[in-house]
């Protein structure tokens, strides 16, 4: 099968590469990109993408996949169908399943599941401890050697940190790089929403930001003490974007992450209980949503997820505090980037950075760039379409996204893994 | 609209003089005033009768059989019957006698305070022929023609005003 | 920026008038007015006496009670009873409606047994307005106090109150001491506090027990009472509760009496017509100095009695709310009927 898509504009970070070219692909590889074909290469498919744009296929560092148990709603195949349809091709998994991804049973089935749905590349995290209890260590090891990309504690951070610098010492000879959601469950005390205006006025329990940056200070300081890879998944403040600055000023070879969620709503949107607002961390303040951008504009925070958390009807139909965290999200992922690109001043290169080529450096892997000779994972993208989110639309099993409702320009035309159709946008 | 040619206090004293002749007045009798007009009228009655026990007032707003329609009377204020009801001769003052059905509020509130030995309905003006339940006044300052709106105004001066129903549409 | 929705008034019917009493926030001072001087008139000037009308006749409510509450659930039944409403009470267990489903299903259960209004109580913050949400569209939700967030006939009784002995609530200086944090009373007093035009609210108590942002509620926050007391009409004590101590907030119950305890020398502080309310039950000696509290300034027995009246003016002024759109619907087709009919 060979594969001609001609005169896109082709945008790939990792090639610093965006200019309208033509992308060869020859049994699902990356061929050549440019304006020549490879010797004796005959199309068996041509696709004009003439005034569209071109992207690797989406890094997602952090989606649920619901897969296995019944933790979450939908499945790997039907997780995956979201994913492609919003331009994501790889995505890590984290361990939060049911039962927790701990050994290499789970960490297999997994990646069986993944294989038979053959609509994205699902890569594993493993849990750092044992059913993510935060007391014993997992076979880390045996995780990575089954296929666990990374190591995390998904939203159960360790509490004690004789564990926790126990566990990063364990991990550091296996060179894994450990993902660390950081917030003191303490300082946290059950609460639901940013201490600030909001929570003051509508008596929800508060979350203070030190919660978060209690805990960041601690690993900084473990990361350091063990010498290894971290990475820090979704901040939700100010001041942690600061102490990430200074950690990677002092050499350390640290990353981050934030939610796409976190870097266009704020503690306000809670105003009014809508439990679809409800996400962990919790949605800050307006200075907090700023200095995010800020550090996403300069390149401190490396990556966007979409913490994609696909939830049953009944998980949020509940008051506020009782619903359970979390966004339905991988179908907003690109299309709200590409609304801080069109209306916030983030630099276009940059977005795609931070869903392709950085999270792939993170877990070392070579996907994200449309480099010759990669997996063919790429997507095309129509900038010009303006579309609203639609629940009924939504392919994940998981409706529950605060987004619909919400008019984007951009929109995922046909998504290709591994040199294969796997979604292609049906305008009705 | 036009002012209508009676001397309300005339009528009440006349009424006043009726009542005195009826045997209720030999029993101690107490008297109620419907808010808010035929409390001025009963206000002038119990002092031309010298009646010893206060006026009692009754609003009649909560007991309206309408809520369900109309809700709640903004300017609604409570009752204030200050003696007990059982087995007292009850005099019960309203200005205009129409429908019946403020009768029917009326009396339903009182049985809520206590049973009375008796009571017996005093109005300023009858509209006959309009009855919606079968209340009948026992003394009445003037009968009036029911197609006739009557407005009573007060308490000082005491005045009735009357429009025509065809007057009003013009 | 996003392209955000900004949510309907939850509260108010088209009319713009009260269908659901779930926070005093967004209510107008008029309608507020209006539950005070409706409460009036249930109320014999003479001798305080509640008397029983047949208003909501025929009318069924029903208390739903999450999180248990005899005191407030009497009162509320005994302002059903007085209105000749049916009245059903329901204690419910959290743990039976831990799923979200089975939480509405017995909402809709209750629902379909004829229910025009739920009286609602629930440990969660923000619980009313998700049955307001959920509740069909003739049925009527009213807050008897959910998580921290709001306890809203509370505050109106507490007005009610405040204007039965000082006439008006324009202008007064009010102070509330004690554990501001964690009271939904609090929350809803100081939203009606502002919407009445009181000139200052104050707070008081140590900044373990203030939300993060008192500005954000329109107070000013004082961390010595005696300064706090100065020149104040009301002084509202909040009741302190054990596991303020037991998770670190305050070290002991006579070191915050030594600091934040309403004695008769710093009550000397306050106007000396200053009045002492108090949600009850007291705890003598850790808020509040027995001589205080059984002193001529206190009105905290008062306060049940008003409560009951208070919470009839919002139940009737609801029922009647509803009663009026009805009516103004049907004269609103009525006219357009009309209209049709004359261009034809």
């Amino acid at each position: 099968m060979r594969l001609a898509i001609n005169n896109g504009r082709v945008i790939d970070p990792s090639q610093n590469l965006d200019g309208i070219a033509n992308i060869y692909v020859i049994r699902g590889r990356i061929a050549a990109i440019g304006n020549t074909p490879p010797k004796g290469f005959s199309a068996d498919q041509e696709i004009d993408a003439t005034g569209k744009w071109v992207l690797p296929g989406l890094v997602d560092l952090q989606a649920r996949l619901g897969d296995p148990g019944s933790n979450y709603a939908g499945n790997i195949a039907t997780e995956t169908k979201a994913a492609v349809s919003g331009g994501i091709t790889s995505l890590c998994c984290p361990p939060d399943t049911s039962p927790v991804n701990d050994t290499q049973a789970v960490t297999e089935l997994i990646q069986r599941r993944a294989r038979q749905a053959a609509t994205a590349f699902v890569m594993p995290i493993g849990a750092l401890t044992q059913g993510l209890q935060g007391e014993l260590l997992s076979g880390m090891y045996s995780l990575q050697q089954a296929g666990c990309v990374a190591l995390s504690q998904a939203n159960q951070p360790i509490q004690n940190a004789l564990t926790m610098k126990n566990a990063l010492e364990y991990a550091v000879s296996h060179d894994v790089v450990v993902m660390l959601r950081c917030e003191d469950q303490r300082i946290k005390n059950k609460g639901v929403a940013h201490s600030g205006p909001v929570s003051s006025r509508l008596g929800l329990p508060a979350i203070p930001p030190s919660a978060e940056t209690t805990a960041l200070a601690r690993d900084l300081i473990l990361v350091e003490e063990a010498g290894i890879r971290a990475h820090f998944s979704q901040l939700s403040c100010a001041r942690s974007v600061e102490m990430i600055r200074d950690a990677k000023k002092r050499g350390l070879p640290v990353t981050c992450d934030v939610a796409i969620h976190q870097l266009h709503l704020t503690e306000m949107d809670v105003l009014g209980f809508n439990s679809l607002f409800h996400v962990s961390p919790p949605l800050r303040s307006q200075q907090d949503r700023e200095a995010l951008l800020q550090g996403l504009k300069e390149g401190i925070i490396d990556a966007v997820v979409s913490d994609h958390t696909p939830l049953e009807k009944d998980d949020k139909a509940l008051p506020f505090g009782e619903s359970r965290p979390g966004i339905s999200g991988l179908e907003t992922l690109l299309p709200l980037l590409l609304k801080l690109v069109f209306e916030n001043g983030l630099d276009l290169s940059t977005a795609v950075r931070a869903v392709t080529q950085n999270p792939a450096a993170i877990l070392q892997r070579n996907i994200g760039s449309l480099e010759s000779g990669n997996s063919a994972d790429l997507c095309i993208v129509d900038p010009e379409a303006i579309w609203t989110l639609e629940k009924e639309r939504m392919l994940s099993e998981g409706k529950n996204s605060p987004f619909v409702g919400w008019e984007f320009v951009g929109k995922v035309e046909q998504t290709y893994f591994q040199g294969r159709p796997v979604y292609r946008d049906n305008p009705v | 609209m036009s002012q209508l040619n009676i001397d309300v206090n005339a009528l009440i004293e006349q009424m006043g003089n009726t009542l005195r002749t009826m045997p209720i007045m030999d029993r101690s009798p107490r008297m109620i005033g419907i808010r808010t007009a035929g409390v001025w009228v009963a206000q002038q009655l119990h002092d031309q009768l010298q009646l010893p026990d206060a006026l009692g007032v009754i609003d009649i707003n909560f007991y309206r059989d309408d809520f369900s329609k109309v809700g709640i009377n903004p300017t609604v204020m409570p009752s204030d019957i200050p003696w007990e009801i059982e087995d007292q001769h009850i005099i019960l003052v309203d200005d205009v006698l129409y429908t019946g059905r403020t009768i029917r509020a009326a009396l339903n509130e009182i049985f809520d305070y206590g049973r009375p030995a008796s009571v017996t309905l005093v109005t300023l003006l009858d509209r006959k022929g309009c009855r919606e339940l079968p209340f009948q006044a026992d003394v009445i300052g003037m009968s009036i023609e029911c197609n006739k709106t009557l407005k009573v105004s007060g308490p000082d001066p005491l005045t009735v005003s009357l429009t025509d129903p065809e007057e009003d549409s013009v | 920026m996003s392209a955000r929705l900004t949510a309907p008034n939850l509260q108010l019917n088209e009319l713009g008038k009260i269908k659901h009493f779930l926070t005093i926030e967004g209510l107008k001072q008029h309608h507020l007015l209006e539950i005070l001087d409706t409460a009036e008139s249930f109320i014999n000037p003479k001798t305080n006496e509640i008397k029983k009308v047949p208003i909501l006749r025929g009318k069924t409510i029903m208390n739903l009670f999450f999180e248990p509450s005899t005191r407030t659930r009497t009162t509320f039944e005994i302002a059903e009873k007085r209105l000749s409403a049916d009245v059903a009470s329901l204690d419910i267990a959290t743990s039976a409606t831990k799923k979200g489903e089975s939480l509405l299903d017995t909402l809709w259960n209750l629902q379909a047994m004829q229910a025009d209004m739920f009286v609602i109580r629930h440990a969660e913050s923000g619980a009313a307005h998700f049955f307001a949400e959920h509740v069909a569209p003739h049925v009527h939700v009213m807050n008897a106090g959910d998580g921290q967030h709001a306890h809203p006939t509370q505050a109106m009784l507490d007005m009610f109150t405040i204007r039965k002995h000082k006439g008006d609530i324009f202008d007064l200086k009010v102070a509330i001491v004690g554990d501001v944090l964690h009271s939904r009373v609090v929350r809803s007093q100081i939203q009606a506090l502002s919407i009445l035009e009181a000139r200052e609210i104050r707070v008081i108590g140590p900044k373990t027990l203030m939300p993060t942002h008192p500005e954000a509620m329109g107070v000013h926050y004082y961390d010595d009472i005696e300064e706090g007391l100065r020149d104040v009409d009301v002084i509202i004590m909040v009741r302190l509760q054990n596991e303020r101590m037991k998770s670190a907030l305050i070290p002991s119950e006579k070191e915050f009496f030594k600091l934040f305890g309403l004695t008769p020398k710093r009550l000397a502080l306050a106007k000396p017509d200053a009045i002492v309310m108090h949600p009850g039950p007291i705890n003598r000696g850790v808020e509040i100095d027995s001589e205080v509290a059984d002193g001529p300034q206190s009105v905290i027995l008062q306060q049940v009695t008003y409560g009951i009246a208070v919470r009839m003016a919002i139940m009737s002024i609801i029922m009647s709310n509803a009663a009026q759109l009805a009516q103004h619907q049907s004269e609103q087709a009525a006219l357009e009927l009309e209209n049709e009919e004359e261009e034809a």
